[in-house]
């Protein structure tokens, strides 16, 4: 009990300092996910409308596929990624790992499944409505896929908190791609770990209260953009 | 003769191993208003999608104008589906898959929309319009890309009277600019008002094609006169 | 439709921009060094890296590891310099062909960290052996790192010095966590568990609980820390000379004493000993 205590005035006092460490640890949490995220729905927002209006062969385990990878274990993508971008590795020449660009790389992959089913799940609630209605106005199937993203973009804005969640929240990949450098690849989540690691458990537990803090926020924010704009829009 | 506008011959549609059209063929002239009839689960809307080209025949041929090729056409739904952006851009985006020249389509689009009274809704989302601004919405997003067969899948079935008599009012308008109008309704009133020739449907078949004044006085099918009896009683 | 797409593909661009400018950071002149969690978690880097830093304009990024996966990391070529503590497996990666040459840095201790209440009765007993022997004999709960770091290497050594074949006697007593010290030390601390631990990370820990030091000043728990460039014969782009210029800081007068300096509560933690 003392320690929760303990923890929410650390919490408290860290954010009221505005403690020039946290904070850039926070900006770097966030610039890494959000990069991860934009990267992640640039490709996963297409696969998921595409798997939903798409009339191929295979797209039923395509669909059971996408959702199963929904589940990737961080640590295991982590592990990937690194003996990728190591120097031994076949993109070692970059010399990326123990960048940030490497723990985006490794989000990348790990949420890009996440927007893509949530997406697909969205795009083909929406296809049943719409389907016949734009299929008579004669759109081909590319097209009816981009026309079902931007109209049910509100949505998916859901996927796409749901894939940020994830990438700030996740610490097994970063941690091994990232190397949890100080100052360099240092994010929330691992942040967290070391603190955990040294015993100060009450510093530990306040950063994650910050980090839950901060999720909340952002999907505050989004629900409150969302409300707006479905007034306004229907 | 002439060839028909539409000619269905033959054909058959099967949904697993349910036949839901049977051995149907049957000729619509141009410029007539058609509309088709049937008790509920007669196939009157899959017979129309076949029309439409929207679902593909099991069996059998149909064929526009002789086999010469398929005119402009569109069609309106029970429910109106309206993309989440202004009334406008609704009708912009159909000149577009309808390869119009974006310089011409906004013009066009606001043509049709003062036609069905939407000029002052026209920047307004779509979405937010009641049912029935938003069906005519839709009937101007089909009248914007100028077909010559207009289907409509019971068009006022979710609007109230007011509603439904300024859609029926258009669909006239639509017709009389000599637009051919295939209409499915459940709706012996309108039926009698807005039809040049009534096709009634059961079970899969085409019982009857009949001009609409011979329909309602002397239905020559026993199945057409049984649905009037059993209509009319409830009317 | 048009304009919805053209605004589209603008915030994507800006967003784009504004996510990546970031990542372009200042300082290009780095190293990094694969290290061991003690020194990372004790604190020592945070108080020697900005001295270095400071003289020679060279940032180092430290990756904490346990020293086993600190050298393979090295061998794979993702480090330009390795500072462990495990003298074996150290000399085994230079003659591997790995790394360049081995220089000793500084030296701590473990120590036997144990319950208050001492149930195997080793506190105060002078040979770390003979207190593993009693551990065992009670068959008292003892945690083990289990990680190949350098800690679990000294672990090891000690037991196998005590005459006990850990395969022989391992029970429910033992408990092989494959942590690091921190984390391993949080379980000794949840389970009331003796534990072998480096003098630095207890130092600096802070979930202690009920442990306390059990055993400590046996020259066998003597703790040597060494310091290797990685072969940039077998890793070309190691970066020779700032790497170089880092490990000739360490073991330098200037290096030593900075490393002297390093205190948690008026204790100093690590004990330069190079030999120049």
């Amino acid at each position: 009990m003392s320690t929760l205590s303990e923890s929410f005035l650390t919490a408290g006092g860290l954010v009221l300092a505005a403690d020039p460490q946290l904070l850039g640890i926070v900006t770097l949490s966030l610039q890494v996910s959000l990069t991860a995220v934009f990267f992640a729905s640039c490709v996963g927002l297409p696969i998921g409308a595409a798997v939903a209006v798409g009339r191929f062969p295979g797209r039923k385990p395509l669909t059971v596929i996408l959702n199963g990878l929904m589940g990737l274990p961080p640590v295991v993508i982590g592990l990937l990624v690194y003996l990728l971008l190591s120097r031994a590795g076949p993109l070692g020449s970059f010399g990326l790992l123990f960048t940030p660009t490497a723990m985006v790389i490794a989000q990348v992959v790990l949420i890009t499944p996440i927007v893509a089913a949530l997406s697909r799940q969205i795009v083909a609630d929406a296809w049943r409505d719409y389907e016949e209605q734009l299929r008579s106005l004669g759109a081909s199937t590319p097209r009816a896929a981009f026309t079902l993203l931007v109209d049910t973009r509100f949505s998916l804005s859901t996927a796409v908190l749901a894939g940020l969640g994830r990438a700030v929240a996740e610490v097994g990949a970063v941690m091994i791609v990232g190397g949890n450098i100080d100052g360099v690849t240092r994010v929330m989540t691992t942040s967290i770990a070391l603190e955990t690691s040294k015993g100060d458990l009450p510093l530990a537990l306040a950063l994650g209260f910050i980090l839950i803090a901060i999720v909340l926020l952002l999907n505050a924010l989004a629900h409150a953009v969302r409300e707006w704009a479905v007034r306004r829009h229907g | 003769m002439a060839d028909a506008l539409l000619t269905l011959d033959a054909l058959r549609y099967d949904a697993g191993d349910r036949t839901l059209i049977r051995d149907v063929s049957l000729r619509i002239e141009a410029g007539r208003r058609t509309l088709i009839l049937g008790p509920n689960g007669a196939g009157k809307s899959v017979l129309m999608r076949l029309m439409h080209g929207l679902i593909e025949p099991s069996a059998g041929r149909i064929l526009w104008n002789g086999g010469s090729g398929r005119p402009a056409q569109a069609m309106v739904f029970q429910r109106p589906v309206m993309l989440r952006r202004s009334v406008l851009d609704n009708v912009v985006y159909a000149l577009d898959l309808a390869g119009v020249p974006s310089a011409e389509r906004r013009a066009r689009a606001l043509d049709v929309l003062e036609r069905v009274g939407l000029t002052a809704l026209a920047d307004r989302p779509a979405r937010v319009l009641s049912g029935g601004e938003q069906q005519r919405a839709a009937l101007a997003r089909a009248w914007a890309l100028r077909p010559r067969v207009l289907f409509l899948d019971e068009p006022t079935a979710s609007l109230d009277p007011g509603a439904a008599a300024e859609v029926e009012r258009l669909i006239r308008v639509i017709a009389d600019e000599g637009c051919s109008i295939v209409m499915v309704t459940h709706h012996l009133g309108q039926a009698r008002r807005l039809a040049d020739d009534i096709v009634f449907v059961d079970s899969g078949r085409i019982t009857e094609h009949t001009p609409v004044a011979d329909f309602f006085t002397a239905p020559r099918s026993a199945e057409a006169g049984n649905y009037l009896r059993g209509e009319l009683a409830w009317a | 439709m048009g304009m919805i797409r053209r605004s589209f593909i603008a915030t994507a661009v800006a967003a784009a921009i504004t996510l990546g400018a970031p990542f372009a950071r200042a300082a290009d002149r780095f190293i990094t060094v694969s290290s061991t969690t003690s020194t990372e978690q004790s604190g020592l880097f945070k108080h020697l890296l900005p001295v270095f830093q400071a003289r020679t304009g060279i940032e180092v990024r430290v990756v904490a590891l346990g020293t086993g996966q600190a050298l393979d990391m090295a061998r794979r070529g993702d480090a330009d310099v390795v500072f462990v503590h495990d003298k074996a497996a150290e000399e085994k990666f230079i003659a591997e062909g790995f790394g360049v040459k081995r220089q000793e840095v500084m030296y701590n201790d473990f120590i036997l960290v144990g319950p208050k209440s001492d149930p195997a009765k080793a506190a105060g007993v002078k040979d770390i052996t003979d207190a593993l022997k009693t551990i065992q004999a009670a068959q008292a709960p003892f945690v083990s790192r289990g990680d190949k770091s350098g800690t679990h290497a000294a672990e090891l050594r000690l037991w196998t010095a005590a005459g006990i074949d850990l395969d022989a006697v391992k029970g429910a007593w033992y408990r092989d966590t494959g942590s690091g010290m921190g984390a391993a030390l949080n379980t000794a601390a949840s389970m009331n568990a003796y534990i072998l631990a480096d003098r630095g990370t207890w130092l600096s820990f802070r979930n202690r609980a009920d442990l306390t030091v059990t055993v400590e000043g046996d020259k066998r728990l003597f703790n040597q820390y060494g310091v290797i460039l990685v072969n940039p014969d077998k890793h070309p782009h190691v970066k020779k000379a700032d790497g170089q210029a880092f490990i000739d800081w360490v073991v330098s007068a200037d290096g030593q004493a900075a490393i002297a300096d390093y205190r948690i509560d008026g204790q100093q933690l690590f004990f330069p000993n190079a030999v120049k």
